[in-house]
């Protein structure tokens, strides 16, 4: 519009004459007909197909078992236990056991999961501080309103972490145990370290600043979540690195899961011990529940998970199969469409030329 | 009033669109209230669940509270921002629209100009096109045509041929000049055989001007002042007129005769009082580009002494400037009217009674030419050109004798020379009141007799053999439309008679100069002459020329003083004031002696029979509405091919209601039968056109006979109303508009089209000659009437697909995407939580997939321009088959529904049961939602450009620039939905590509396989009709070349191959 201006005389009204404002722009028209489509359909089918059969072929290599433990042998008792608040305090282990027909090649992840958890509820996603626990000092204390009404105690103090996320941290720990017979025993090593992704553990979730304080000290003037069992800084007595904010089990639950049913990794097969180099050998195993999440008042069960993984994701039989089926409903499609071009479209080719 | 005042004008398609929001809108509702609902009976199970915060709120109340925040969650399907966005639309498409070159006028220098900017889509919807005639359909430009004096016909051949010429010339495309430029010397040299040199080089400068004016394209526009076209301005003179005018000049230059003349003296008179009142009787400012308006420039010096011209008229006034005088009229006069052989009875008996001596000039003059003038009378009947090879052979002679006088001013008087003559006159430039008066004016100048200044007591005219002349005015009384007429009273220079020129519609200045005192012979000849003058009227009126007449009379010196008293009494009155002027002008214009009468042609605009046709094919119904004579209108609709000769005309004139009812019934009763009959008899040749007059059109437009009125011109295919007010026009516009229920369009260009077109749907004003009331209150000003076509049928086509398209697509976006937050609810506990980013879910429609709709509604060409331009049946189809209907919207979104089922259920299954977060679900859904929105699209296009391929690259890069830098550095942002690190690991799984191209591939399956089953299988009629053409020519074109082979030697084959005549055997032999 601008050269417009500088033009003087008398055609200085003259509107440009390019492609652009004459609407004359080179243009690919998208015309799609059967003689465009139809080889599209023909390769999308077949590169479907394809990657259906390799999906299904990987998936088939996977091996997972699942357990659901809720009511699972001894652990009814603690089911029953749990059932009422007023025993939240009592400690309660049981023994479950199951046997692999197959053994578990490679590396083998160890998942807890729930059944009928909201983790994605509204306001349950709404409560928590990601301030309070990347660490900011002055938020320690003074956690953000998002948490209430579980942001302090009855008495005022803060908690830490705030909010209802984590105060319905899972809290069942489990102690798997190989049999290889029936007198010998050999416990199997989960590595509890590297679970979570490395943005959460070295940046998203920090401890507050210790200045050569213990963490206890640190985290002094707070309180835990009022469902917990240990204060924050003493999540896990073995690994003293591995407690505050920084605890895996607590970034890791911090992740809420998409769907009401989940899992949630708990370790992963440390093959460093000579027994698990290849894997989980076949024979029966035992795991041991400290079974303390309360799981009735939402209809829920629990489970535990025990699976080899592909090079995308877990054992999963939808992804195969869904393209198995796109690629046949695309050949179908296509096989259509042929025929309705043979029947009908010649003649308007023929028309053309 | 006339008037009703400016109207807020809204498109259909908005109208519908509003439906279809509430539809939105009760979508979302349904949904809220389902994730309402779901929550409340949801949240009955539960009694102090982990994950419950607010244990306490009841289940009835928190479903409540999910209701307003599912509002607020869903929101983005209440296309609030389509609406923002159909703004930008329109003003792209408004863009273009003004930058179309061929809207372009270069001699005006404008473009179109585009008023309202939101009804650009009902311009592919229209159905009815009201029309204004003057100066829409035609020029507006009034050219002088030919003239009649003192009862004698001057047809002006020459200007006749020269206004041809200029049609030929602007028929003829820009390129192709050069053979434009041959026909036209040629033309010009046979012109040159054939008459007078002057006139031949007349059309040597025409064609060199109008070469000049398609190089430089519009110099000419500048230089010209207001109804000043080249066209209007170059008036070839008359030969036979200059001649006798020459006679004028040469008597007054040899006092003692000249063998040339030839003519009487009282004929001589009319003409020089005819040209003068053309010159003088008007309101025309003239000024130059060196000199100001309203000056009169200082009056050259005479070519003659005052005293000797003085002689001159005092000699000349014998006959002419007292009426009583004119018993003494020569018998040249009688001869002439005796050769005509119309009067034949008339006697000679009158001896040349001439009160002056015998060697008056013009008396020799045509008592010498007597026995020339029978010789070119005679021929003058049948064929005018010898006539005007003869006379103007004739004129030849009087003009070598005259150079060899050594008088050079006369070869520059008369000869028409434009060269010699630029430098003086043509810096004169003419602002009339109206373009008839312009032509007049310039027609008197024509013929040397010059308006060359005016003041307010004088007007300075240059005569022909005479020089400039100060005319004193003594009053102007202006044109009104009661009297039809204006007047000037001036005091004549040379005579210093009080005269009154009038000039008006011929019906009123015939009635006026009907009585004429005077002896009986004189009384004679008066009545020869109006008689003559009528049937020349009626000729012109019959070619469809504007007449208007000329007329004066002379007034006695106390006669003057007596209407003087009387006029300056009216002027000075204040009651009754403009009572008492009607009243004194009309005492003053009586008796007046008619000089003659003027044709004057306003030309058809090119293309305008193309256009009509091309708007009728299209299924537009055309009506013209003017104020015009029905012999005028009919003409003009006859001019633009409205009319055929196979068309049956129905005219409507009645005197009563009751009559017009009857008239209505009968006409109705007619047409019916006729239909029937033509159903019968299977050929349907004839339609009917229904022509109609005002006075008619008032009862006709009263509620009881509306609905026939209403009956009766559907069934024609187009009506003509005649003599209508502007109110009427826009009631037939509104009876129309309001009672079928189409879109309208009124183009006019007059402030008498202004209620016409603010009534209309959409409103065009063509900004012409006469003012800006139409343009100003119109929707869209266009300069030619031949816009209109591709205005509609390519623009209007575009611009409705393009915004329909558009909109549909909108509200496709907005539902796929806002359904994927729905589905979510269903897994989360109807909480309204969302599983995408915060920032992610506002930009989205916002920013990333917000500019493709808006580029799409703008540059989409379903046709292209020139397939719409050849077959405008298009427009009709696509009117008829909306694609902004009801099913379509359905149909989209069904469409949308579908594909965020799959956009959201394939992620779904993908990563149920596993360890996956929300945010790291919400991921791979968003982005297969971008990517099938924007592949849709591409999907939807007709056409893509590299702007369009830009815009959605440029769209998906945005959002994934966004995203992943939004992931990267924002650590604790957008609290419940933080994204921090999601979408960075989100990349680098397998898993995430996985799942977007199946569900991609999956969601555009079905759109892809409707629009290649629907494109193959079927393709617009119009368009296939097209091609069958296409092949049936080439079928043709070879099976004429094999018969070319077989019969090699005959006829030259091809001639029959370019002629269309023979190709309906073809079609036959083809369907």
């Amino acid at each position: 519009m601008g050269k417009a201006k500088d033009k003087s005389g008398p055609l200085a009204r003259r509107p440009d004459n390019s492609a652009f404002k004459q609407q004359r722009l080179p243009a690919w028209s998208p015309m799609l007909t059967a003689n465009t489509v139809l080889p599209f359909f023909y390769l999308l089918a077949l590169i479907c197909m394809l990657l259906g059969v390799w999906l299904l072929l990987t998936v088939q290599s996977t091996q997972e078992i699942k357990l659901d433990y809720t009511e699972l042998g001894n652990c009814d008792q603690c089911f029953q236990l749990r059932k009422n608040v007023s025993y939240a305090a009592q400690t309660c282990s049981c023994k479950v056991e199951f046997s692999i027909d197959r053994a578990f090649k490679g590396d083998v992840f160890f998942y807890y999961g729930l059944k009928n958890f909201h983790q994605n509820l509204r306001r349950y996603m709404d409560s928590r501080d990601d301030e309070q626990t990347l660490g900011r000092n002055n938020k320690l204390k003074n956690p953000s309103s998002y948490c209430e009404p579980f942001a302090k105690d009855a008495e005022g103090v803060p908690i830490a972490p705030c909010g209802a996320v984590a105060n319905s941290m899972f809290n069942d720990s489990f102690t798997l145990t190989y049999h290889p017979s029936r007198s010998r025993t050999i416990p199997v090593p989960l590595l509890r370290k590297g679970l979570t992704w490395y943005t959460d553990k070295n940046v998203k979730f920090r401890n507050p600043k210790t200045d050569n304080l213990t963490l206890a000290a640190a985290f002094e003037g707070t309180r835990q979540p009022l469902y917990w069992q240990k204060p924050v800084y003493d999540l896990d007595p073995d690994n003293p690195t591995n407690n505050g904010f920084i605890n895996e089990d607590l970034i890791i639950w911090m992740r809420e899961a998409a769907f009401p049913n989940f899992k949630k990794l708990y370790g992963i097969l440390n093959r460093a011990d000579a027994s698990f180099t290849k894997g989980l050998p076949k024979g029966n195993y035992t795991i041991d529940i400290s079974y303390n999440f309360p799981v009735q008042y939402f209809q829920g069960r629990k489970v535990v998970v025990l699976t080899t993984l592909t090079w995308f994701g877990g054992q999963n039989h939808f992804l195969p199969i869904a393209y198995l089926v796109t690629s046949s409903l695309i050949l179908l499609m296509a096989v259509v469409l042929t025929l309705a071009w043979w029947k009908f479209g010649k003649d308007g080719k023929n028309m053309k030329e | 009033m006339n008037n009703s005042g400016p109207r807020y004008k809204r498109s259909q398609l908005e109208k519908r669109l509003n439906t279809d929001v509430l539809w939105c809108v009760a979508l979302l509702i349904v949904m809220c209230l389902t994730a309402s609902v779901g929550h409340g009976l949801w949240l009955n199970n539960f009694k102090d669940a982990g994950f419950q915060v607010d244990g306490e709120t009841s289940p009835a109340l928190a479903g409540f509270y999910v209701f307003w925040t599912m509002i607020i969650v869903l929101q983005v399907l209440i296309p609030i921002s389509l609406y923002v966005s159909i703004e930008i639309v329109k003003l792209g498409q408004i863009y273009f629209i003004h930058n179309d070159l061929d809207f372009y006028n270069e001699q005006q220098d404008s473009r179109i100009q585009c008023r309202a900017l939101n009804i650009t889509e009902d311009l592919g919807q229209i159905q009815f096109l009201f029309s204004d005639k003057t100066g829409t359909l035609t020029e507006n430009k009034m050219v002088f045509c030919r003239c009649s004096i003192y009862g004698v016909e001057y047809p002006h051949v020459e200007n006749a041929r020269r206004l041809q010429v200029y049609e030929a010339e602007q028929n003829e495309a820009a390129g192709r000049t050069v053979t434009l430029k041959s026909a036209c010397s040629g033309k010009s040299l046979s012109c040159r055989s054939l008459s007078c040199n002057h006139s031949s080089v007349s059309l040597h400068t025409l064609t060199a001007e109008s070469l000049e004016e398609d190089q430089l394209s519009g110099h000419a526009a500048v230089r010209t002042g207001a109804f000043c076209s080249r066209m209007a301005k170059d008036v070839v003179p008359d030969p036979e007129l200059v001649r006798k005018l020459s006679c004028l000049s040469s008597s007054a230059l040899h006092l003692k005769g000249s063998s040339s003349a030839s003519l009487s003296g009282l004929e001589l008179t009319y003409i020089t009082d005819f040209f003068l009142a053309l010159a003088i009787c008007n309101s025309v400012v003239v000024s130059s580009p060196s000199q100001p308006r309203h000056m009169v420039p200082e009056a050259r010096a005479p070519l003659k002494s005052l005293e000797e011209m003085k002689l001159m008229f005092q000699r000349l006034s014998f006959y002419s400037f007292s009426p009583l005088q004119i018993k003494g009229s020569p018998r040249s006069f009688t001869s002439k009217l005796f050769t005509r052989g119309k009067t034949s009875s008339f006697t000679f008996n009158t001896p040349p009674n001439n009160s002056t001596d015998g060697s008056d000039p013009a008396l020799e003059c045509s008592q010498d030419t007597c026995k020339l003038k029978t010789k070119v009378d005679l021929p003058d009947r049948g064929d005018r050109e010898d006539s005007a090879a003869m006379s103007s052979g004739e004129d030849l002679e009087s003009l070598m004798e005259i150079k060899a006088d050594g008088v050079k001013q006369n070869l520059e008087g008369m000869g028409g020379d434009e060269e010699s003559e630029e430098d003086i006159d043509d810096e004169l430039l003419y602002e009339a009141e109206s373009p008839d008066e312009a032509a007049l004016v310039h027609a008197a100048r024509a013929y040397h007799c010059t308006l060359r200044g005016r003041s307010a007591e004088s007007l300075l005219v240059d005569l022909p053999g005479i020089g400039s002349l100060v005319v004193q005015l003594l009053h102007i009384l202006p044109f009104d439309s009661n009297r039809k007429r204006m007047s000037v009273v001036v005091r004549h220079p040379v005579t210093g008679q009080v005269v009154v020129y009038t000039k008006g519609a011929d019906s009123v200045i015939m009635d006026l100069a009907e009585t004429q005192k005077g002896s009986e012979q004189a009384q004679e000849i008066y009545s020869h002459i109006r008689e003559q003058t009528q049937k020349h009227l009626d000729t012109y009126a019959r070619e469809g020329l504007r007449t208007l007449c000329i007329a004066k009379k002379v007034l006695e010196e106390e006669e003057y003083e007596v209407w003087l008293k009387r006029q300056l009494l009216a002027e000075s009155s204040i009651e009754n004031q403009e009572e008492l002027l009607l009243d004194s002008a009309q005492r003053l214009e009586t008796d007046l002696t008619l000089l003659g009468c003027t044709g004057i042609v306003d030309r058809l605009q090119e293309d305008v029979p193309e256009t009509i046709e091309a708007l009728q094919e299209a299924g537009v119904k055309v009506w013209i509405l003017t104020g015009d004579k029905q012999e005028t209108a009919i003409n003009i609709a006859n001019a633009c091919k409205l009319l055929r000769s196979s068309d049956r005309l129905l005219s409507a004139n009645c005197g009563s209601r009751d009559a017009c009812g009857a008239l209505l019934e009968e006409l109705l009763s007619e047409v019916q039968h006729e239909e029937e009959r033509e159903e019968s008899s299977l050929d349907s040749t004839s339609s009917f056109i229904l022509v109609i007059d005002g006075r008619t059109l008032e009862w006709a437009l009263q509620e009881e006979l509306k609905g026939s009125f209403l009956e009766l011109s559907c069934k024609c295919k187009a009506v003509i109303c005649c003599r209508s007010t502007p109110l009427q026009k826009s009631k037939v516009v509104q009876l129309i508009r309001d009672k079928i229920g189409v879109m309208t369009l009124a183009v006019g260009d007059g402030a008498n089209d202004v209620s016409m077109i603010q009534v209309a749907d959409v409103g065009i004003g063509i900004s012409g000659q006469e003012g800006m009331q139409a343009v100003m209150s119109s929707d869209f000003a266009i300069s030619r009437f031949k816009h209109l076509k591709k205005l509609l049928l390519v623009h209007g086509h575009w611009c409705y697909h393009r915004l329909a398209n558009m909109i549909l697509y909108f509200i496709y976006k907005n539902v796929m995407y806002v359904n994927l937050l729905f589905w979510y609810q269903f897994f989360c506990g109807y909480s309204g939580s969302v599983m995408i980013n915060a920032w992610v879910l506002i930009l989205f429609n916002l920013v990333f997939t917000s500019v493709p709709p808006l580029i799409y509604g703008i540059l989409d060409q379903d046709t292209p321009a020139d397939t719409l331009m050849k077959l405008p049946e298009l427009y009709g189809a696509s009117r008829t088959t909306k694609v902004y209907i009801p099913f379509m919207f359905w149909i989209n979104m069904l469409d949308a529904f579908y594909q965020s089922l799959v956009c959201f259920f394939l992620p779904y299954f993908a990563l149920a049961g596993s360890d996956a977060g929300t945010l790291s679900f919400g991921s791979p859904i968003n982005t297969s939602a971008l990517f099938i929105i924007l592949l849709h699209q591409v999907i939807e296009s007709n056409t893509l450009t590299w702007i369009h391929m830009l815009v959605l690259v440029l769209s998906a890069a945005l959002y994934f620039g966004f995203v992943q830098l939004y992931s990267a550095f924002c650590v604790a942002c957008s609290h419940p939905t933080n994204l921090f690190g999601v979408e960075t690991l989100q990349i680098t799984q397998p898993l995430f590509y996985i799942i977007c191209t199946l569900t991609t591939v999956a969601a555009l399956l079905p759109r892809i396989l409707f629009r290649a089953l629907f494109n193959s299988l079927h393709s617009s009629a119009p368009l296939r009709s097209a091609q069958r053409d296409e092949v049936a020519a080439e079928r043709y074109r070879q099976r004429m070349k094999l018969w070319n082979l077989k019969h090699s030697g005959a006829s030259s084959p091809q001639v029959h191959a370019d002629n269309p005549g023979l190709e309906p055997i073809e079609d036959e032999v083809v369907s």
